[in-house]
């Protein structure tokens, strides 16, 4: 469903990606765990079309999202590190307006759109604007809203990060059942080892833009001769603790969070 | 098409919450009309030129359609703050129609605006020429919005921060309104100026709706029209250039 082959992509002098390849097979959940900085949002946005990648070959379901953006598009769906709802709206304004984007019947999308936002406990606050939510609430919007509509591939960056215990299972179950029961192929990124270990069938690790492991977290804990994965992953990438650099849009937020009183 | 509907929606629904941001929007205006209006009119009159008020509420009237549609295009650079951009950007809709739907929504938005705007000049003392002539002036004023929205959103596109925002309001939108003629006469300026004044599409649209207003245009309304469509199309293919080209 995913192949990606000698993926790179430089920032001017930074290497975030460097030579990535993989696979992932229709069905298959697959993780890809690695500290701060070390390329796994460069690659997600390579692979949802919102990153030209500098060179190397990614493909999905076949199509290479460089040049048939929009049919990349239909395929798959995002739930995204950062945040990305518009807070002017309410909350049923925003899934409104994600099942008018991805083409979901209107009839469905008011009964997915209730049956999400109850499972993630929203659906009383259905007709306030998202400002006035609560930081996990948001996140669980952002979650409801990507499991709108049903994508082939279900792309999960960071999904869990911020959420209570419940709200995570609640994530994971849900994942768990559009696996089994639609064949969603999902590619997750997380911080957390054992959701990984609970829920991917194939984890990569990957570090300064290198895969520097790849197989089942069985495998890789027989690779390094751990016990856990966390254990695994930390024999793998060292003990250091890595700074993201900041990018063009921080100093922005910075700038918007001092103005967001008055503004509009 | 659903998506560019949604999007004009969504703009409409944001402005019709911000009460605030409407009234504010007034205030220069108001400012306007009040100090230049009155304060130059006097003058105005003893150079012979008529009743300044009159002349120049159709300058005040394209500036709110000016600053609305431009800074509701650069709404981009809020979303792209907030992340919403990154959600219209994965979405399996082709980029042209996010674009347009916005450039729409902003010229809606601007236009409604404006109307306050000829409410508030016609409280003031203005008077049009003949109450026929409105819906002119009503079309002109949405392809006014629609040029200016589309500049907006070319701009947003090209935007990365703040700081370039400051760069675009001075050394672009304060000029676009400033040589427009919204506040002067185009007739009997010296060269430089009067070259700057032609390059300006704000020019024809200020030009436009004062001949629906008042009857005195300087060009014709048919040719302003012809220009502004063109320069539409041109402000649209520069956007979607643009709009196509942003990585987040």
């Amino acid at each position: 469903m995913i192949r990606v082959e000698n993926l790179t992509k430089k920032f001017g002098e930074l290497t975030a990606v460097d030579g990535v390849s993989f696979e992932v097979k229709e069905g298959e959940i697959f993780a890809f765990l690695g500290p701060n900085g070390a390329g796994k949002t460069t690659t997600i946005k390579m692979l949802t079309t919102l990153l030209q990648p500098t060179s190397g070959t990614l493909e999905l379901d076949g199509l290479d999202p460089r040049k048939k953006q929009n049919e990349v598009r239909k395929l798959f769906g995002i739930v995204f590190q950062d945040p990305s709802l518009d807070i002017d709206l309410t909350a049923y304004e925003n899934m409104e307006l994600h099942g008018v984007f991805y083409h979901v019947p209107r009839k469905a999308r008011i009964e997915r759109t209730k049956a999400l936002l109850e499972k993630f406990e929203l659906w009383d606050r259905r007709n306030e604007r998202v400002k006035q939510f609560s930081g996990g609430m948001k996140r669980r919007l952002e979650i409801a809203r990507g499991l709108l509509h049903s994508p082939k591939v279900l792309f999960l960056d960071e999904p869990t990060l911020g959420l209570d215990p419940q709200t995570r299972n609640q994530l994971w179950t849900h994942v768990k059942y559009l696996n089994e029961t639609e064949q969603t192929t999902v590619f997750l990124t997380t911080h957390y080892m054992d959701e990984a270990d609970r829920v991917a069938n194939r984890i990569a690790i990957i570090d300064h833009g290198k895969i520097v492991a790849m197989g089942s977290s069985q495998e890789l804990k027989a690779q390094t001769g751990t016990a856990s994965l966390e254990e695994a992953f930390l024999a793998l990438t060292g003990s250091t603790i890595r700074d993201e650099r900041a990018d063009a849009a921080d100093p922005l937020r910075q700038m918007a969070k001092m103005w967001s009183n008055n503004r509009r | 098409m659903s998506a560019i509907y949604i999007l004009w929606l969504r703009d409409l629904r944001r402005y019709t919450r911000s009460r605030s941001q409407v009234v504010a929007s007034l205030g220069q205006p108001i400012l306007y009309i009040v100090a230049l209006g009155f304060g130059l009119g006097p003058v105005f009159q003893r150079a012979g030129e008529g009743s300044y008020l009159q002349f120049m509420a159709p300058g005040v009237i394209s500036m709110t359609l000016l600053f609305t549609s431009v800074f509701s295009g650069i709404g981009l650079l809020w979303d792209r703050q907030f992340g919403f951009l990154k959600e219209t950007l994965v979405a399996p809709v082709p980029r042209v129609y996010i674009m347009i739907g916005r450039t729409l929504g902003g010229a809606t938005i601007a236009v409604i605006q404006a109307t306050l705007v000829v409410v508030v000049c016609l409280i003031a003392g203005f008077r049009p020429s003949a109450l026929t002539s409105l819906p002119l002036a009503f079309v002109l004023m949405l392809l006014i919005a629609f040029v200016f929205a589309a500049l907006g959103v070319a701009i947003g596109s090209s935007l990365q921060d703040m700081q370039g925002f400051q760069l675009v309001m001075n050394f672009l939108v304060m000029p676009i309104y400033f040589l427009s003629g919204a506040l002067f006469p185009l007739n009997n300026l010296p060269g430089g100026l009067a070259v700057a004044t032609r390059i300006d599409p704000l020019a024809y649209g200020v030009d436009a709706l004062r001949g629906a207003f008042i009857g005195r245009s300087y060009f014709t309304i048919s040719f302003d029209v012809m220009l502004l469509a063109a320069v539409a199309v041109l402000f649209l293919a520069v956007g979607r250039r643009m709009f196509e080209k942003i990585e987040v």
